[in-house]
């Protein structure tokens, strides 16, 4: 076997589920046993873990990980068994609308008085929430379309050409430095974040996991197509209002320049390729296979059902003056210094260090 | 569009509510005399005349609604107040 030298490195385990797929990874034990993938929350940190080692073979794949895993039978037996326990309770979870216009109308309605993430942090986030905040978007942004493009030849004609396009404006145009998951990358510089891929997973909550992980579902299985379009226009159709909050809370923070830009940037250019989602790819799909209509809902409803759970997370532990980070944040540069008391104005250089306002999960942070 | 003959002529998508679309580059002169341009693909023009971005769409045309009308209610759900609207995060 050739193992990957270089690459992410394997997060920590997050119980027997990940720690099984973990130890599979390295050559170093059994998948884990039926029954405990059916005794598994199926939204919990253990399984949505497993889930994303899985995934992850088909993206970067990890330092010390034999890549050949990627197609492994075993293991691709253990991720359709994960995949099945996370679908099923999606399926049953999930309050879905009757038809694709009704579910795209409520997304095209803004709350004249919102309550969401976005809404906290304009008003009221504080530095340790932003960067809590892009810490948890990272596990996506840093592959920033990575996985809808699995969609592309499932489609055809135009779905697809107006697909293509919008994922062309996602990857800069041709310009490596007007990349989103670049642009991302460069927010989280601003922020005192390490940026290296992988490196925030420990991090991630296991309500921003299932979102990550449910794109990878829809984006691989070509049989859930309809679904990954319909998940994807409801991040196009919601994010131009939500990025003109963030915008305003990285501009009342201080944040930085770079902060400010990702998402100005995401205004303008979701604004347009809500656009392109609603009329060009779910409509040019509907007119190409009509009977997708319901896994379009789905998409678009999951999404919704998923996002809302992470926003009831952020927002009571915020709320509360609680971290919401599953493992300490991995800081970098100067603000390193800034975030323990005590040690303003320190310079860490270019060293990662955990952040020490989260190295306790539930510490109270208020006087940070 | 890369393969698109230069004297095609360049089609303008019109809707009732909402922005115009044009297919990019595009430079627009304003009122007062300054020009902006945008290289993007598919450009969106706001017509509402609401964007902050303007004449750049930024989706200030949506209708507003109390926070209840977002999303289905279900039983299993906490009453609306309680719940927070989601957002996802851009792409």
């Amino acid at each position: 076997m050739t193992h990957e030298s270089e690459g992410p490195a394997l997060p920590a385990d997050r119980g027997r589920l990940s720690a099984a797929v973990k130890a599979y990874l390295l050559d170093a034990g059994p998948l884990p046993s039926d029954g405990d993938v059916e005794a598994a929350d199926p939204y919990g940190d253990d399984l949505q873990l497993a889930l994303y080692l899985c995934y992850e073979l088909h993206y970067r794949g990890f330092a010390g990980v034999d890549p050949g895993l990627e197609w492994d039978p075993e293991l691709l037996r253990t991720r359709a068994a994960l995949e099945e326990r996370f679908l099923t309770a999606l399926r049953a979870d999930t309050p879905v609308h009757e038809t694709v216009e009704g579910a795209l109308k409520e997304l095209l309605v803004e709350p004249a008085d919102g309550t969401g993430v976005s809404h906290y942090l304009r008003d009221e986030g504080e530095p340790w929430q932003l960067r809590e905040y892009a810490a948890h978007r990272s596990l996506f942004h840093l592959k920033e379309q990575d996985p809808q493009v699995w969609v592309l030849p499932r489609l055809s004609g135009r779905a697809k050409a107006a697909l293509a396009a919008v994922t062309f404006d996602e990857y800069g145009g041709g310009r490596p430095d007007q990349v989103h998951a670049k642009l991302f990358a460069d927010l989280m510089t601003d922020l005192g974040l390490d940026t290296t891929y992988g490196r925030q997973v420990d991090a991630g909550c296991a309500e921003m996991l299932a979102i990550v992980n449910l794109m990878s579902l829809f984006g691989l299985h070509r049989r859930l197509r309809g679904a990954l379009v319909g998940h994807f226009a409801e991040v196009e159709i919601t994010s131009s209002p939500a990025s003109r909050r963030l915008s305003e809370a990285m501009r009342r923070t201080g944040a930085g320049p770079a902060a400010e830009r990702y998402y100005d940037e995401h205004v303008e250019a979701d604004a347009v390729h809500e656009q392109i989602m609603r009329h060009e790819v779910i409509g040019g799909l509907l007119e190409d296979e009509p009977q997708l209509a319901d896994d379009i809902v789905f998409g678009i409803d999951a999404t919704e059902y998923l996002e809302g759970r992470l926003a009831e997370h952020l927002l009571s532990r915020w709320r509360a003056g609680e971290s919401t980070v599953y493992r300490p944040l991995r800081l970098v540069g100067k603000r390193v210094g800034e975030q323990a008391e005590g040690q303003v104005g320190e310079q860490a250089g270019e060293e990662t260090r955990e952040d020490p306002a989260t190295a306790g999960r539930s510490r109270v942070l208020g006087a940070v | 569009m890369p393969n698109d003959s230069a004297d095609a002529p360049r089609r303008i998508t019109v809707q009732r509510r909402g922005p115009w679309l044009v297919d990019g580059p595009v430079e627009v002169e304003l009122e007062d005399g300054t020009t902006v341009s945008s290289d993007r693909f598919r450009v969106a023009l706001c017509t509402c005349r609401r964007s902050r971005r303007y004449p750049w769409c930024d989706t200030s045309h949506r209708r507003s609604a109390p926070p209840a009308a977002r999303r289905p209610a279900t039983d299993t759900e906490p009453p609306s107040e309680a719940r927070p609207a989601p957002d996802a995060g851009p792409a």
